[in-house]
């Protein structure tokens, strides 16, 4: 495997947008991250287009009807909320193999209204609220839940994640939301699923994120000098309770571990951090299984105000899913678009200064984690 | 004629007895699993499987308060993870106890009931299973 360096990347707002289509959509984001590496499409080698609830419909290749049909290899993949996240590492191996010199990964999504809750099931036998909950809310809440017994963090450490990220928001004219909420506000809004608060759950939304990934040379003429140091991907090993209640931790560790080795460098080194904050509960448990901070110390960590903007190790500057939104196939492409802008300090207001290393890291439920890890 | 059937195929609905939830159990390395698996998740042993009855009885590992679902669900619901002593989990509602974290505590002891939760598309009785406190101080 050869290094792989990012060349350019590109995102729209997440929000709604109910005039235009996924093909749009993705392909603006493309367009946004040739523009930033300085190429164009017929550079472009190889395709991974990530879109969750369009699976099925080749939105890669629609994609290139929109943008520019070079009849190049193209890949749809998808991997739960993981999906864009794992398309930009399809699109890193095919750069890393040597098989290409310019790959690109899109992810894209449009939910609507639609929400995390979904529809019915297929059966005809309802078995949500019979069979306790298989909705997120309820599985990141019982996630939380495992922290709080394990280590008696409150809710309102877990409400502290969504002040801080909905604070670093406004920040970010990307961000769907950008709206500072307080601590009162959080614990006393609308209670989705216990102890996660509506504040403590990430909207729903569309959009759009694409990555420009090119060979070492490529990168020299581009003046490129963002690089990718680990792009890893894991599934559930067998874990105690056999996944009854999904288990985001296992998979997540083990995910961190082989990519701190990978690129060299231990958590000492991150500058800054993307992680998937769908819910406030789960922020606090990946500190942990990144290896953040120790075990059971998370609460400790957002109390202190570690993790904020201009602490020892921000989290989630730009305002995370819980605020920046969480379009599924797009989230994993976004955060690597985050963690380009701070290294090639273009961050604008949120910018965390001198980062050089930054990591950025999804849970697909089900489970798929990524993990990647950038140096500048 | 209408029958009853199980909402999951680890319920067992014996004619004559208690029902119970029925384990897959590894005879390599003793993982419990709550459906067939063609080889062990744990040790990767092929296909040596036997089926063992789960206690009726556990205590609460952890849980959410639901109170916003999908369409047509009733809420709030305590949705659970109980544990079994056989060294399985099962996924379930909690009743019989008020939905609010004051009247939940982790480790609590818990036992198995059931009812029929709904009727399917062809008019039988689905038979559900849930836990609630144990009553006979467990
Ligand atoms: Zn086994």
């Amino acid at each position: 495997m050869r290094d792989v360096h990012v060349a350019g990347v590109g995102m729209i707002r997440f929000g709604r947008y109910k005039d235009r289509d996924v093909p749009d959509l993705g392909g603006e984001a493309a367009l946004l991250a040739l523009d930033d590496a300085g190429l164009g499409v017929r550079d472009v080698e190889f395709l991974a287009a990530g879109s969750l609830f369009q699976a099925n419909a080749m939105v890669g290749q629609r994609i290139l009807q929109q943008i520019g049909q070079t009849g190049i290899p193209v890949v749809n993949v998808a991997n739960a909320c993981a999906t864009g996240s794992t398309a930009f590492r399809e699109a890193w191996l095919a750069v890393a193999s040597g098989e290409h010199d310019v790959g690109m990964a899109v992810g894209v999504e449009q939910m609507g209204k639609m929400g995390l809750l979904g529809g019915g099931g297929g059966s005809g036998v309802r078995t949500e609220g019979v069979l306790g909950s298989g909705l997120m809310p309820a599985v990141f809440g019982q996630a939380g839940m495992e922290h709080m017994r394990r280590h008696g963090t409150t809710q309102a450490q877990f409400a502290k994640v969504a002040v801080k990220n909905h604070r670093h928001s406004t920040r970010n004219p990307l961000s769907q939301y950008q709206v500072e909420v307080s601590l009162d506000d959080v614990l006393h809004a609308r209670m989705v699923a216990y102890p996660n608060t509506l504040y403590m759950c990430c909207p729903t939304g569309d959009g759009a994120a694409a990555a420009v990934l090119v060979s070492p040379e490529k990168a020299r003429q581009l003046g490129a000098n963002v690089k990718v140091l680990a792009s890893v991907l894991t599934s559930d090993p067998w874990s105690e309770r056999d996944l009854t209640l999904p288990d985001v931790n296992t998979l997540t560790r083990a995910a961190a571990a082989r990519a701190y080795e990978r690129a060299g460098v231990g958590p000492e080194d991150v500058d800054l951090v993307e992680l998937h904050d769908c819910f406030a509960t789960a922020e606090l448990l990946h500190y942990e299984n990144l290896g953040l901070c120790g075990e059971g110390e998370a609460g400790r960590l957002i109390d202190d105000g570690e993790t904020a903007h201009g602490g020892r190790i921000p989290v989630n500057v730009s305002g995370g899913l819980l605020s920046k939104g969480h379009p599924l196939g797009a989230t994993g492409v976004a955060n690597v678009f985050e963690i380009v802008q701070h290294l090639r300090g273009r961050a604008g207001a949120r910018q965390v200064d001198g980062a050089r290393v930054g990591l950025a890291h999804v849970i697909g439920l089900g489970s798929a984690c990524t993990i990647n890890i950038l140096g500048g | 004629m209408t029958a009853r059937r199980p909402i999951v195929p680890f319920l067992r609905v014996p004619a004559d007895g208690e029902p119970y939830l029925a384990g897959h159990r590894c005879t390599a390395c003793g993982a419990i699993f709550l459906g067939p698996r063609l080889a062990c998740g744990r040790c990767m042993a092929r296909g040596s499987f036997e089926e063992v009855p789960l206690s009726r009885t556990g205590t609460l590992w952890v849980y959410s308060i639901v109170h916003q679902s999908s369409p047509g669900v009733p809420v709030p619901y305590v949705a659970a993870i109980v544990d079994l002593p056989e060294g399985v989990s099962v996924r379930c509602s909690l009743v019989d106890v008020a939905p609010d974290p004051a009247a939940l505590s982790f480790g609590m002891p818990v036992e198995m009931t059931t009812a029929v939760s709904q009727q399917d598309r062809d008019g039988n009785d689905v038979v559900a299973f849930f836990f609630r406190p144990a009553q006979g101080g467990a």
